[in-house]
């Protein structure tokens, strides 16, 4: 009987995927929604991925299903973030452009308190994707530099140099942020 | 160690990225430095905010349901397409296919056979390639990081190599679908003309040399060597995708790869 045969095949598959997979919708989510910045077109993002991931399926012989569903939750964002910034000037991201040094030379000792989530929130919102994706990464999903790099797809020493200058970056947002505040 | 050393590693020793020696490095010239320390410590600051400050956002409780719902869709549609994972279906299918299309529709219809079918999906995906701001998953002009971009993706191992040389640089690789499967698409350029060269391992269904065809202004090389298939596909001047080709040949077969 082969209609039985189809539904089998098919069923296995889908099993194997959805155990894989679901798991890290958490994770894809979060990393959606930091690029997107907005639930709705992060949500769209997530179920796109998931299309892809799943018609890729076969080549998935890994053992990172998170990293390998984050670098296609990334991916899928990029070519959105590109199509939406059509139109605008596009900004591509250079590396040496982004270069803020004056972490190195103005240490402030900082401080935060904790109703400054807000201002956390939209300090790094503030970022070029390409800064905060590494921090989103790193500090909220707590992979490795590792996996970091695979994601991205960049060498591992290049995780930490963006790294570095995300943070920097970041640190020059919120100093100049805590010096408005009343 | 000094203070440029110190602050190109300081992220590494915060996230316990570094060696045991570096990091008693790093540790003993913080002791000693005032201003590196403070760096580090705002870092320090900086993190602990994002960690507490619950700024991790958990998907949506529906989302597990609308994407469930939606792969198993696909995974309907898709259906005859698992169904040729059978073994023995694998090669009975392309046969019975290739015999139903040579038998039925090129006789009675005239219709496009199953070889001029995958010229147009190559054609296809070569132009949308090009629409869609999508060229290519991973952009380097160095083979060495386009070829292992792929282990994990794919079940082979595209043979990949730069022809900057020749004048013919590689711009970087992409996933893409083809006959009915996941195929590694690479990416050249000559002057302004993209060139996509698609790759998947041969089977037993035929898809060998062929003259080259040219669709919508494409042309279209294809062969099969070392157990691959081949397809070229560019709106490059044809003498000049032909001198490629014979390049792109004669790499395959004297790298190592």
């Amino acid at each position: 009987m082969v209609g039985g045969a189809v539904l089998t095949v098919g069923k296995d598959q889908l099993v194997r995927f959805e155990q894989a997979i679901l798991p890290h919708l958490d994770a894809a989510y979060n990393l959606a929604r930091w690029l997107t910045r907005n639930d709705h077109d992060a949500q769209d993002m997530v179920q796109e991925a998931c299309l892809r991931a799943f018609k890729f399926f076969d080549g998935f012989h890994g053992v990172d299903a998170r990293a390998w569903l984050l670098t296609i939750v990334r991916n899928t964002c990029y070519t959105w973030l590109e199509q939406n910034r059509r139109g605008q000037a596009m900004t591509s991201f250079d590396e040496e452009i982004h270069t803020v040094e004056e972490d190195a030379l103005n240490p402030s000792a900082l401080a935060l308190k904790s109703d400054d989530r807000e201002m956390l929130k939209q300090s790094l919102e503030q970022l070029p994707a390409e800064f905060r994706e590494v921090i989103v990464l790193r500090d909220l999903e707590e992979l490795s530099y590792k996996q970091i790099a695979e994601v991205i797809n960049v060498p591992l020493g290049t995780v930490m140099s963006r790294l570095a200058r995300a943070r920097a970056r970041l640190k020059g947002i919120l100093c100049s942020r805590l010096k408005e505040k009343p | 160690m000094d203070c440029t050393n110190a602050q190109t590693l300081l992220d590494g020793y915060l996230d316990g990225e570094l060696d045991p020696v570096r990091n008693l490095e790093i540790e003993e010239h913080l002791h000693g430095c005032t201003r590196c320390s403070l760096s580090y410590s705002d870092r320090q600051v900086i993190r602990r905010g994002l960690k507490t400050e619950s700024l991790y956002f958990k998907a949506p409780a529906d989302l597990q349901k609308r994407i469930q719902r939606s792969v198993r869709q696909a995974a309907k549609a898709e259906a005859p397409a698992g169904w040729l994972s059978w073994p023995w279906l694998r090669f009975a299918a392309p046969l019975a296919a290739a015999a139903l299309v040579v038998l039925m529709l090129v006789p009675i219809f005239g219709g496009p056979s199953s070889d001029e079918l995958l010229t147009q999906d190559v054609v296809a995906s070569h132009i949308r390639s090009l629409m869609v701001n999508h060229l290519a998953d991973v952009r380097s002009t160095d083979e060495h990081t386009v070829k292992p971009w792929f282990n994990g993706k794919l079940d082979f191992s595209p043979p990949v190599s730069d022809l900057a040389k020749q004048g013919f640089p590689l711009v970087g690789g992409r996933l893409d679908y083809l006959n009915n499967r996941p195929v590694a698409a690479l990416v050249y350029q000559r002057d302004k003309h993209v060139i996509n060269v698609f790759v998947w391992p041969a089977d037993n269904s035929g898809q060998t040399g062929g003259p080259i065809k040219t669709l919508q202004g494409y042309h279209v090389i294809r062969w099969a060597s070392s157990g691959m298939n081949f397809w070229v596909v560019s709106d490059l001047e044809q003498n000049q995708l032909a001198k490629f080709t014979d390049l792109l040949k004669a790499s395959a077969t004297t790298s190592p790869s």
